[in-house]
């Protein structure tokens, strides 16, 4: 019978391997008490959303799968799962291994790429042009740069 | 006492109400809020995409402050957070340091691991007497019951915040709300996040978990929300208008930043906090102070 049950991938060995991917955010803690999705604010308003079965699919292993379905993205990083967890399995970080993951493997939604590359390229989210400055000049606010010369220096080769 | 300024990226260009409240508030109790050009980014709004990336832009602003011989205080709780955690990561001399001012050196800098970072209200809470502050109030806001919010990232992760406040049971937003004389009322789901992150991926499921709290806080009566982050502005100031359209639901509920409130407790006018950018007019509010 056993060995007809596909896919059961736990093991030492194994775990290492996951944890090489996603670093140690200790999954084989998990207790499956579900607290989790339990305080998940997202769960609550769309139950595809669900951290507890992204903790176990992490453990064995279906990281593709779970990059694939796009449903990372929908984690707000409350860290309501975090907090709550009774056996410290650090989910939150664990969503935050697996957005990064998407990345690289190009299972990420256009505003995120979008929103990193502004960063990277100007140092802030929301550039500040001439129009702001003068609005906060309106406001006595002082003003601000521009641009930015220090986000060059520090991200030139790890450009996307 | 004097703190470098983090402004961070929302607030000088899409809440300066938050700012300008603040630095009344602050200029009020003789805090210097010191500007620093240089900072950028704190790195967050990266920390999904590229986590390396994002520490070291966290870890320049924490050099240019150590360098000024300064700590850090923010407004927002996002970029709070985390400098905090990037700051509690590189507390310890190791391998993550050297990697980190290995780039920093490019541009002279380096990070020894000595920047505090402080949200600003917690710099209120921990830093000024209640009965210090009582003195600069010149209005007692007795006939207000507030709200508050105080969203997941002021207190959160709790591990890198050295227990200043409980993330379960917070209260330090409430003790400096109730210096004002208003009332601070209790609603249902106060824990919950306002969805901001979700805004650009799902911005239903984003709205409906703004909708949620606007609609627990109307339930209980509250003359307005009390907020100290930009993000949780914008889902629940500047969003309700996107609610009348997409839900067909209209809350007129003004929402404050605890800075608003404080400044009309200190005296000061709608125009010098920003009281008249906000989205949802707060008119009825400031009307019981003939303001």
């Amino acid at each position: 019978m056993i060995e007809n049950i596909p896919n059961i991938r736990a093991g030492l060995q194994f775990g290492h391997e996951v944890a090489k991917q996603l670093g140690d955010v200790r999954l084989s803690a998990c207790l499956m008490c579900r607290t989790c999705t339990a305080v998940c604010p997202i769960t609550r308003l769309n139950d595809s959303f669900n951290p507890f079965r992204f903790v176990r699919l992490a453990l064995f292993g279906y990281i593709e799968e779970v990059l694939e379905s796009g449903l990372i993205w929908l984690c707000s990083n409350c860290y309501a799962c975090q907090e709550k967890c009774p056996h410290g399995v650090r989910v939150t970080d664990l969503m935050t291994a697996l957005k990064n993951l998407g990345i690289k493997t190009g299972h990420v939604p256009r505003e995120v790429r979008l929103q990193m590359n502004i960063i990277k390229d100007h140092g802030r989210i929301y550039p500040i042009d001439e129009f702001d400055n003068k609005k906060r000049e309106k406001l006595s606010l002082p003003s601000l740069p521009t641009s930015c010369e220090a986000v060059s220096t520090l991200f030139h080769e790890n450009r996307e | 006492m004097t703190y470098a300024f983090f402004l961070g990226c929302t607030i000088p260009a899409r809440s300066r109400s938050y700012e300008m409240s603040s630095r009344k508030v602050a200029e009020k109790l003789d805090f210097e809020l010191r500007d620093m050009k240089e900072f950028i980014c704190c790195g967050y709004p990266m920390k999904a995409s590229d986590q390396v990336s994002s520490e070291l832009m966290g870890a320049y602003n924490l050099s240019l402050a150590e360098k000024a011989g300064l700590d850090v205080c923010t407004l927002c709780s996002s970029c709070a957070s985390y400098l905090t955690e990037v700051a509690y990561h590189l507390a310890e001399e190791g391998p993550k340091r050297d990697e980190v001012n290995k780039r920093l050196s490019r541009l002279g800098l380096e990070y020894k691991g000595d920047t505090k970072v402080r949200h600003f209200v917690r710099v209120l809470y921990e830093e000024v007497e209640p009965k210090e502050i009582k003195k600069y109030f010149k209005r007692d806001l007795g006939d207000l019951k507030i709200a508050v919010h105080y969203g997941c990232h002021y207190l959160k992760p709790s591990e890198i915040y050295d227990n200043f406040d409980l993330a379960d049971h917070p209260k330090s937003i409430e003790k400096l709300v109730s210096m004002t004389g208003a009332r601070v009322v209790s609603y249902a789901g106060e824990q919950n996040c306002c969805g901001g992150p979700l805004l650009p991926v799902d911005e239903k499921t984003a709205l409906s978990l703004a909708r949620e709290k606007l609609d627990a806080v109307s339930d209980v009566g509250a003359d307005a929300l009390c907020v100290v982050c930009p993000f949780c502005s914008v889902m629940y100031d500047s969003n309700q208008k996107t609610m009348l359209s997409g839900f067909g639901t209209k809350f007129d509920l003004p929402v404050l930043y605890l800075t608003q409130l404080l400044g009309l407790a200190m005296g000061f006018g709608k125009k010098e906090l920003g009281l008249n950018m906000n989205v949802v007019k707060p008119t009825q509010l400031l009307k019981k102070y003939f303001i």
